[in-house]
């Protein structure tokens, strides 16, 4: 298999005006992937299922991913002059990303047996996000990108059939946002600790006496 | 177990060559050998279940062989899985379409309170908040001996259930339910969350 960076040379040839990055991975599987702009990204993706040296013409998963806002801390050699000597000192720079929510493709190629390569496709409007769907191009994407749309709120254009897959459709929420809260359906927990003792501690009832009364926690039917 | 026959009495008679027994010894006896489960498996508490029906571990031998995939010829439904907030209102509505008397098994730990997925956003916490359940197996996944020993704890108390009197069965009482409202979904979770009539959690007592 040709690298990452020929892959995309030749992609952006293909589809003009296409914008693609190759976002790095510092895990062990050193997986790199591609970042696709959301115009082009049909047409790249056409362009690596048909051209017959990379005929990716499988895609094995799509997932969704939510980021959200963080620091990135660079350190970069800043030549300085300090007491009249010219040195080159590490000065750390904070840059803020905002978050967005990403979709990510696994392609692998059957006819060939090469891959994987893995493309991205960033949406960076939460509560409006949409993302072309890459379902004409490969069948296997369709419910897989049903599942993003149920669980992470993407809407993908051009997909057939777009409706929740997991949960009802009358559900409202997105479960694997950062930001869903679980509704609280309190349940008699028999040895609570951490997370799930926190949220049992709120249906105890109160006891001044022992806690004080700054203590008091509301009360709840069940006790 | 009839309170009426002296023992005694009843073995020096069978001695003689005569049976005797009592109407509700002989009609509880025919339902415990004979119950019919409902063909319903969720998740890997199924494959179990399964195999509880299978050669090895025989639940023929038991008299629940047939396993009735309609709702309407079934007895017994044993719960075997993680029952999602999306099958639960399929799941009542299976149990209400059973003509009465039924049971229920709750097999494997999701089944009892929600297992191991618990904190999942579309795991209902126990089928006990929507239907009375009347044995519970712990287990994940119990074996099919655990299986098989809940399918004798429901025999035992099918005898022990009694026909007439104040403290008779309670599928005989007109006043109690044999149906349940079906949960409605919700924007959030499942509306109601549970049943209060059914669900009686433990009252936590703290230290």
């Amino acid at each position: 298999m040709e690298t990452l960076e020929q892959i995309k040379n030749r992609a952006e040839l293909a589809a003009r005006g296409a914008r693609i990055e190759i976002v790095a991975n510092p895990g062990p599987s050193q997986q790199s992937s591609l970042l696709i702009d959301n115009e082009h990204a049909v047409a790249v993706a056409t362009f690596l299922r048909d051209h017959p040296a990379l005929s990716f013409d499988f895609c094995s998963n799509v997932t969704g991913v939510d980021w959200l806002d963080r620091t990135v801390k660079k350190t970069t050699k800043v030549k300085q002059v300090i007491d009249g000597v010219e040195k080159e000192v590490d000065q750390t720079t904070e840059e803020k990303v905002p978050g967005y929510l990403e979709a990510v493709y696994h392609l692998y190629s059957m006819k060939l047996k090469h891959g994987p390569v893995i493309i991205r496709m960033r949406a960076p409007n939460r509560n409006d996000a949409h993302l072309p769907s890459l379902t004409p191009v490969w069948r296997s994407a369709e419910l897989q990108e049903r599942e993003i749309f149920d669980l992470y709120g993407i809407r993908f254009d051009g997909h057939p059939d777009l409706r929740r897959i997991l949960m009802w459709d009358e559900f409202k929420d997105h479960p694997m946002r950062k930001d869903y809260v679980q509704p609280d359906d309190f349940e008699w927990e028999p040895t609570p600790h951490d997370q799930v003792l926190a949220r049992a501690k709120q249906h105890y009832a109160p006891r001044p006496a022992e806690d004080g009364a700054e203590k008091i926690t509301a009360t709840d039917a069940h006790g | 177990m009839s309170e009426g026959i002296d023992e005694q009495l009843r073995s020096e008679l069978q001695r003689q060559g005569i049976w005797v027994t009592s109407m509700q010894e002989l009609y509880n006896w025919g339902r415990k050998n004979s119950i019919w489960p409902l063909q319903f498996g969720l998740a890997c508490c199924a494959i179990e279940m399964i195999a509880t029906a299978a050669s090895r571990y025989d639940i023929a031998r038991f008299g629940g062989e047939v396993f009735r995939p309609s709702p309407r010829q079934a007895d017994l439904m044993i719960v075997a899985g993680t029952v999602t907030k999306k099958m639960a209102p399929q799941i009542v509505r299976l149990y209400n379409q059973m003509p009465d008397p039924k049971y229920v098994i709750s097999m494997g730990a999701c089944a009892i309170s929600g297992g191991p997925f618990k904190q999942g956003y579309n795991v209902l916490k126990g089928i006990d908040r929507y239907i009375p359940v009347d044995v519970y197996i712990p287990g994940c996944p119990p074996r099919p001996e655990a299986l098989l020993h809940a399918f004798m704890e429901l025999q035992r108390k099918i005898d022990g259930q009694k026909l007439s009197g104040t403290d008779k069965a309670e599928f005989l009482k007109p006043e109690q339910p044999s149906e349940f409202p079906v949960p409605a979904f919700g924007e959030h979770d499942l509306n109601p969350p549970a049943n209060k009539d059914v669900y009686h959690p433990p009252v936590l007592e703290r230290q």
